[in-house]
């Protein structure tokens, strides 16, 4: 019965955010209201019996992540958008029919889908961040391996689109402007790798 | 009396939280604001790997949304790098700028 009503909560919570998400025009307030969405959704985690998961999503999401993304938003000085009119002015009755065929659809297999599994989740050791642990080094070490060299890669990659700068050489170091500055230093080819 | 919050409840919300992200990438035209809706619809996924973990009593559907969260750092990293560097080729943010690939 408490758990119901805690769902209830969080759940209303992470749509208002949700929706506050996408109905704000400045980018900074859809990132706060983004972050209420990943609480919201950490909350109904530990209702969920997943302890390790809810700490890992307000530590990586709230933290890491929302914080590279609101970091970006102020280094850019993003204004509000502003409410001009676009050429693809009919994508918003595109985006309600969409969303209204794909409620419709989820709804239909909810209630056509005999409900067989509504036990709530009782006290059982599947959460705990010692059989993740367990499931992550053994079964599942070929995944967590790649993910460390996807990590690798996207490090990299950041790095080399971030720095464009240090490629075209010291007297080409203009950061903004329309035109961009021609290069200077053209990245080494493999031919001149090789010699 | 209900017992508690059954599994089609989260389910439910999952979906409708999938459907915002979705009508967010849709109409939104700042590219930051289409990059938070995706990691809305990311969330949105992990919400039901959790509940079905958790209802399941198998402890996989967990080590999955370890790696969904692993992927959407290295998506956050490289996508706002990209960001960043449209934004000193083109002054903008706004993705109608930005719809072709030559300067």
């Amino acid at each position: 019965m408490v758990t119901s009503l805690l769902f209830i909560l969080f759940a209303g919570l992470a749509i208002g955010c949700a929706l506050a998400l996408v109905a704000q025009r400045n980018p900074l307030y859809s990132a706060i209201s983004l972050i209420g969405v990943f609480l919201a959704l950490s909350c109904l985690y530990v209702t969920l019996a997943a302890p390790f998961i809810a700490a890992v999503q307000v530590i990586v999401y709230a933290g890491a992540i929302m914080v590279l993304v609101v970091f970006v938003i102020m280094l850019l000085n993003v204004e509000a958008e502003e409410r001009r009119r676009t050429r693809l002015g009919y994508l918003v009755p595109l985006a309600v029919l969409l969303a209204a065929v794909l409620i419709g659809e989820v709804a239909f297999i909810l209630y056509s889908v005999p409900a067989t599994l509504d036990q709530p989740p009782g006290p059982s050791n599947v959460g705990l961040t010692m059989s993740i642990g367990v499931g992550l080094f053994t079964r599942y070490l070929l995944p967590f391996e790649i993910t460390s060299v996807l990590l690798l890669m996207a490090l990299v990659g950041a790095m080399t689109l971030a720095r464009r700068a240090a490629v075209f050489g010291p007297a080409a170091r203009v950061i903004s402007g329309s035109q961009p500055a021609a290069p200077v230093v053209q990245p080494l080819s493999t031919k001149e790798v090789k010699r | 009396m209900m017992e508690g919050p059954q599994l089609s409840w989260y389910l439910a919300l999952s979906a409708i939280l999938f459907t915002i992200g979705v009508v967010g990438v849709i109409i939104k035209r700042n590219v930051i604001s289409m990059f938070m809706c995706i990691e809305l619809m990311l969330n949105a996924v992990n919400l039901t790997f959790v509940a079905f973990s958790s209802f399941f009593r198998d402890v996989t559907g967990q080590l999955f949304v370890f790696i969904v969260m692993t992927v959407a750092a290295a998506e956050a990293a490289v996508g706002l790098g990209i960001i960043i560097a449209i934004f000193r080729n083109r002054e903008s943010l706004d993705v109608d700028d930005a719809s072709v690939l030559k300067l």
